[in-house]
């Protein structure tokens, strides 16, 4: 009985199989979107990588199911394996089914990987993920989907205070994969009412540390970067690039306006709000970004253009807060930025909501971009980032705050 | 007689009180009247030029008032005026 080697089999299926390189499977596919790419491989593999597009079949399964996927005998239908001999063979078992126009992919996907062609990781969530996020991925609005996109998500929070507090909690419960957060401060004693990240344990320590250790422990999953630094016009940019959505939970007028031109310059939502006794101002900053249709709205300058002259409005520190007041505006700010995040519901954006704690009422004010902006207006005069402590006079004003300010190195450019 | 909320930052000057029902035809009116019973509002809400100051706004009802007339927006008895500056606080 006459056999055949290994090799003489593939040379002769290769007679009959038309291969092509990853480029030329990578060209086609630009040139016919519609095009079957089957994954041969087992299931360990697909996971590990596959080819943008293509629809996984195990070879062990290719012939049984072959026709789901492709019906039509005529159609082209691109096979690829690891290293494309695997290919070969299932590309000879479908043309015995009738399949005129199988190609195999030469060098399969270490090949379309040596290539530096781009592919593609699934994403799907552990055991652990789907126990810990079980209710949102009940939730239709949410789902696994949803819950993916909070996953891949990354947050900046500005200020670790009592507004970044509740924020950076609920983000990091709700599975927010990425929460930067800057501070420079450490914490106090007297941040304890309000400053619900921090504890009598973490008292003197550094906040970013104190914030990094409590988020890690209420999720693993979140990765915490900690910027141990004032937010200046030489840094926010190179903090802020890469941040999908910033929450501001600042504490002055610099720092305010600093965030809002860095973000409208960046083209990064902002979800923004402030505090003062019982009475607490939400509402999200968008900019326009025609590619992605999105219309966006006013900006921090279109409704202040002008910070108050110093003393003028007192501050936490002289008038006092009522601790649970950032709770609850910080954790709208962690709402819409869910809502940012996912695309769901309505976001604040063009509107204020003003929350008073004694009359135990919200009410939504509406607030429109201003054509005049110097940042976002028609002609905008605003195009990098300036001196804010000069533009709300700050420097000149011997204020505590500023005093401890003074001795870090980089405090001149606020 | 309209109602006019007044931020927690200017609420030294009116005892603590949170809402007020003021009258006048027009927003101007309605906060200069304001300052007639509340003695220093005018200098907190206007500049120099007796324009509202560029860190407040000034909502009728859910519009800001440079949207509508400015201070010359007129103003109904069932109508709510909103004095709205800008906060800082955030730590
Ligand atoms: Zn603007």
């Amino acid at each position: 009985m006459s056999y055949l080697t290994r090799d003489q089999l593939l040379a002769r299926i290769r007679a009959e199989v038309p291969e092509l390189s990853p480029r030329e499977v990578h060209e086609r596919m630009k040139q016919d979107p519609s095009l079957t790419v089957i994954d041969i491989r087992e299931r360990e593999e697909w996971l590990e990588g596959h080819l943008p597009g293509a629809r996984h079949i195990s070879r062990s399964f290719l012939e049984l199911q072959i026709e789901l996927v492709q019906p039509d005998r005529k159609a082209p239908i691109v096979l690829y394996c690891a290293g494309g001999t695997r290919s070969l063979l299932a590309a000879h078992n479908l043309r015995e089914l009738g399949y005129e126009n199988v190609i195999s992919m030469r060098g399969g996907f270490s090949g379309w990987v040596n290539a530096d062609l781009p592919f593609k990781v699934p994403r799907f969530l552990r055991d652990d993920q789907r126990e810990r996020y079980a209710r949102h991925l009940i939730l239709p609005e949410l789902g696994e989907d949803g819950q993916i996109r909070l996953l891949d998500a990354r947050v900046l929070i500005v200020g670790a205070g009592g507004l970044g507090s509740p924020a950076a909690l609920y983000l990091a419960a709700a599975g927010v994969g990425t929460l930067g957060i800057v501070d420079y401060d450490n914490v106090d004693r007297t941040n304890l009412q309000r400053q619900i990240l921090h504890g009598e344990s973490t008292v003197g320590v550094p906040k970013v540390e104190s914030a990094i250790q409590r988020l890690k422990d209420l999720n693993p999953d979140v990765e915490v970067i900690g910027y141990r630094q004032p937010l200046t016009s030489a840094n926010a940019f190179d903090i802020l690039r890469g941040y999908d959505v910033v929450l501001n939970g600042s504490d002055n007028f610099p720092t305010r306006y600093l965030v809002n031109d860095a973000c409208h310059l960046l083209g990064i939502p902002l979800v923004d709000a402030s505090i003062f006794m019982f009475e607490g101002q939400v509402t999200v900053y968008q900019p326009a970004d025609p590619a992605r249709a999105i219309e966006g709205g006013p900006c921090y300058r279109c409704l202040y253009p002008d910070p108050p002259p110093p003393g003028e409005v007192p501050s936490c520190a002289e008038a006092g807060v009522l601790g649970v007041l950032p709770g609850i505006i910080g954790s709208i700010q962690a709402v819409e930025a869910i809502k940012l995040i996912t695309g769901i519901g309505r976001p604040l954006v063009g509107r204020l909501l003003m929350y008073d704690a004694l009359d135990q009422s919200f009410r939504t004010l509406n607030v429109r971009r201003d054509p005049a902006c110097p940042l976002c207006g028609e002609h905008p005069t605003i195009t990098e980032l300036i001196d804010y402590e000069q533009f709300c006079g700050v420097a000149t004003l011997p204020t505590p705050t500023a005093a401890i300010r003074m001795p870090l190195p980089v405090a001149a450019a606020r | 007689m309209s109602t006019v909320f007044i931020p927690t930052t200017l609420r030294r000057l009116t005892g603590n009180q949170s809402r007020l029902s003021i009258e006048g035809a027009t927003v101007g009116e309605i906060l200069t009247a304001l300052d007639r019973t509340y003695p220093g509002f005018a200098e907190r809400l206007f500049d120099g030029n007796g324009q509202v100051k560029r860190f407040i706004n000034i909502f009728v009802n859910d519009e800001e008032i440079r949207t509508l007339q400015g201070l010359a927006t007129a103003v109904g008895p069932n109508d709510t005026i909103s004095i709205v500056p800008a906060m800082a606080g955030g730590a």
